[in-house]
């Protein structure tokens, strides 16, 4: 995984609540096999019309926007299913942050794991990023994962919070999977100690 | 214990598998059990691939193909390209890391969701996951149980834990008994009514009261597997005797002596009384009516007897513009009635109602009525051991004879990743569990409802309070 340290660039303003993964991807571009190439299909309702052509009134047809790295939004952003096509698909088109004031869960666990960091501040502050967000090109936003800072346009720093050891595999790109078997030796003890607590737990049989 | 402060379900289940904590609040969660399909492993296969690792535990994995599937005559095979190479794909990587695989052409093949508790795969106490966010389904067995994205599954794979960290506590507590036309899916669509689909944020929902301890296990099924509708971890209902007479007997379920001891394990698991719930909603039962939804998230949902509502009243101005949205992409006018919308299709199945007890449900409605003109009505069993009790109760029969299309199960017309999906503008009363646009085909028009009013939309052809069919 990439890791995050600091991101600047253009910020898109999406002024929506609900954002939905299917929104995010529909289930019919979930059919591969692959983690990428899924960017061109990123909000591909919102994006395109039913003949496939873009629709020049969504934010990221928009010339200083089509290359954007930060999504700004409104609440519950990621919420349905738990496609980490939706993380997969913003990462391909190049968000590596998205701003709202609140999102799903399992969507939220889902960026971790893909190196875009989700950033949680009040709907005042994201729409005020929205607002600086709309000069365009002109208007770069920083993100500053060690000091936990989004920096705005104007140079004022807002301060965010985050579940410190997600920073800590953010900033250093560390594979969750690495991690926890480092503990190995605690999960080969938990289990042995269930198979003689709860006896009755039955496998599946195998092959 | 005694001296220990009380706990709730959730509680009890999260404290028995921590494995380690990593400081910060963040745990090792041990998982008992891993379903596994064919849309959300394929990069997590690769990915233990590439690092040369192993399946920890494939004696607690179990896959199935559920999403790509066709309804209709399997023999065939799978025309599209990229859903036969997913499935495929599934049917090698399950060779490659030995993990226990249910076959097509298998009877017991279904919705991954449908077949976990009914072929005892899904018990009480365990932890549950699968990279599908219906997993909260099997919280009805009293299980934590909850969907991954593709990286955690590849860690389960991996490490047969998850790093995890606590969720709240929500008890939603369903006070008195549902009214006659009332079902479980009406239920849960008026609590996420009132909560809202970001309403269980960050918590665990566990469903209590009368109208809970009430509804067959078919039922709490329905209402644990929208709990992610109303944005909750997951949805948790204290297991009971019910539970244990359900599970008695299946294939994988503990048998014999094992099962007595398992249930005196089982049975110290609903939540001890004062345990704290941080959030707690109180429903009246009896108040609520059939539902349906109206709008394209699960949340924009009123009784059958109301009208389309007028977005002006809304006083927030991005809510304002995404309720107005709701009512152009649906092709409603405000101040319209709900029960005079004309409908198109009807889906009756998915994990949510694909259950012997929601056939049966549709085929009373069905039984010596007909499918009205121009109407094209689905029954999707959620599991070949469904379509087979159905077809030996007479069920399809009945649902035939009505004019019903009686197919084969998988997830079908839910998400329409094979070929079974709404065209842009059709309107389609749905057992399903997302409203969103575009859900069930891009432009598709979804009702969110439950299996007797779907029924009850198929044969009258617009949205009906199947109350009035008598």
């Amino acid at each position: 995984m990439d890791k995050f340290t600091t991101t600047t660039g253009v910020a898109a303003p999406l002024p929506l609540a609900n954002i939905d993964t299917d929104k995010i991807i529909p289930a019919r571009f979930l059919k591969t096999i692959k983690r990428t190439g899924l960017g061109v299909h990123l909000f591909d309702t919102l994006r395109y019309d039913a003949e496939g052509k873009e629709r020049p009134d969504f934010v990221l047809n928009q010339a200083p926007y089509r290359k954007a790295e930060i999504l700004i939004a409104h609440e519950n952003f990621g919420c349905g299913s738990s496609r980490e096509h939706a993380p997969w698909a913003l990462l391909d088109f190049g968000i590596r942050c998205v701003i709202a004031p609140d999102f799903a869960d399992i969507f939220h666990n889902n960026c971790f794991k893909n190196g875009i960091l989700p950033v949680r501040l009040p709907r005042a502050v994201c729409d005020q990023l929205m607002e600086d967000s709309r000069l365009g090109g002109n208007s770069r936003v920083t993100v500053d994962l060690a000091r936990q800072v989004v920096i705005r346009p104007s140079g004022e720093e807002i301060h965010f919070e985050i579940d410190p050891f997600r920073k800590h595999l953010l900033l250093n790109g560390l594979d969750d999977i690495g991690q926890t078997l480092q503990h190995v030796k605690k999960i080969d003890e938990y289990e042995t100690k269930r198979s003689e607590s709860q006896s009755w737990l039955p496998s599946i049989p195998v092959g | 214990m005694s001296g220990t402060k009380p706990r709730t379900l959730f509680d009890k289940i999260w404290d028995s598998h921590v494995v380690d904590q990593m400081g910060d609040g963040t745990c090792i969660l041990y998982i008992d059990r891993h379903l596994v399909h064919e849309v959300t492993s394929p990069q997590a296969f690769e990915g233990l691939r590439l690092a040369g690792r192993k399946l920890r535990r494939p004696d607690a994995t179990i896959a199935v193909a559920d999403h790509n599937i066709p309804t209709t005559d399997r023999r065939l095979g799978i025309k599209e390209e990229d859903s036969r190479i997913q499935v495929e794909t599934l049917e090698k990587n399950v060779v490659e890391f030995g993990v226990p695989y249910i076959p097509i052409m298998d009877d017991r093949q279904g919705i991954v969701h449908i077949i976990g508790p009914e072929l005892g795969i899904s018990l009480p106490g365990m932890t549950i996951v699968c990279g599908d966010s219906h997993t909260s389904t099997h919280g009805a067995m009293g299980a934590l149980a909850f969907g991954i994205g593709t990286s955690e599954v590849e860690h389960v794979m991996a490490t047969q834990s998850l790093l995890q960290s606590p969720a709240k506590n929500m008890l939603v507590q369903v006070n008195g008994k549902l009214g006659l036309g009332v079902t479980a899916k009406d239920l849960v669509l008026a609590i996420i009514g009132k909560i809202g689909t970001a309403g269980g944020t960050g918590h665990v929902i566990e469903y209590a009261g009368e109208a809970i301890r009430d509804l067959d296990m078919a039922g709490r099924m329905t209402v644990c597997n929208m709990t992610i509708e109303g944005g909750a971890r997951a949805g948790l209902i204290a297991p009971d005797q019910k539970t244990f007479d359900y599970i008695k007997g299946r294939q994988y379920a503990p048998q014999g002596e094992a099962f007595d001891r398992a249930v005196a394990y089982w049975r110290t698991l609903p939540s001890d009384p004062g345990a704290h719930y941080d959030t707690v909603v109180e429903i009246d039962a009896a108040g609520i009516a059939p539902q349906v939804t109206w709008g394209t998230n699960p949340e924009a949902v009123i009784a059958i007897t109301g009208t389309v509502p007028d977005p002006a009243a809304e006083p927030d101005e991005g809510k304002r513009a995404q309720l107005a949205r709701m009512v152009e992409y649906m092709g409603l006018t405000v101040g319209q009635r709900l029960d005079t919308l004309p409908i198109d299709v009807v889906f009756i199945g998915s994990c949510t109602n694909g259950r012997i007890e929601d056939i049966r449900a549709a085929a009373a409605v069905a039984k010596g009525r007909k499918v009205a003109p121009g109407v094209q009505a689905l029954v999707v069993p959620g599991s070949g051991l469904v379509k087979k009790q159905a077809e030996q109760e007479g069920l399809a029969q009945i649902l035939l004879d009505a004019g019903f299309e009686w197919r084969e199960p998988c997830c079908s017309m839910c998400l329409g990743m094979n070929p079974d999906k709404l065209t842009p503008g059709q309107r389609c009363a749905s057992t399903s569990n997302r409203n969103f646009e575009g859900r069930q085909g891009p432009g598709g028009r979804t009702h969110l409802c439950s299996p007797a009013m779907a029924a009850a939309a198929a044969v009258t052809g617009r949205l009906t309070d199947v109350r009035q069919l008598g």
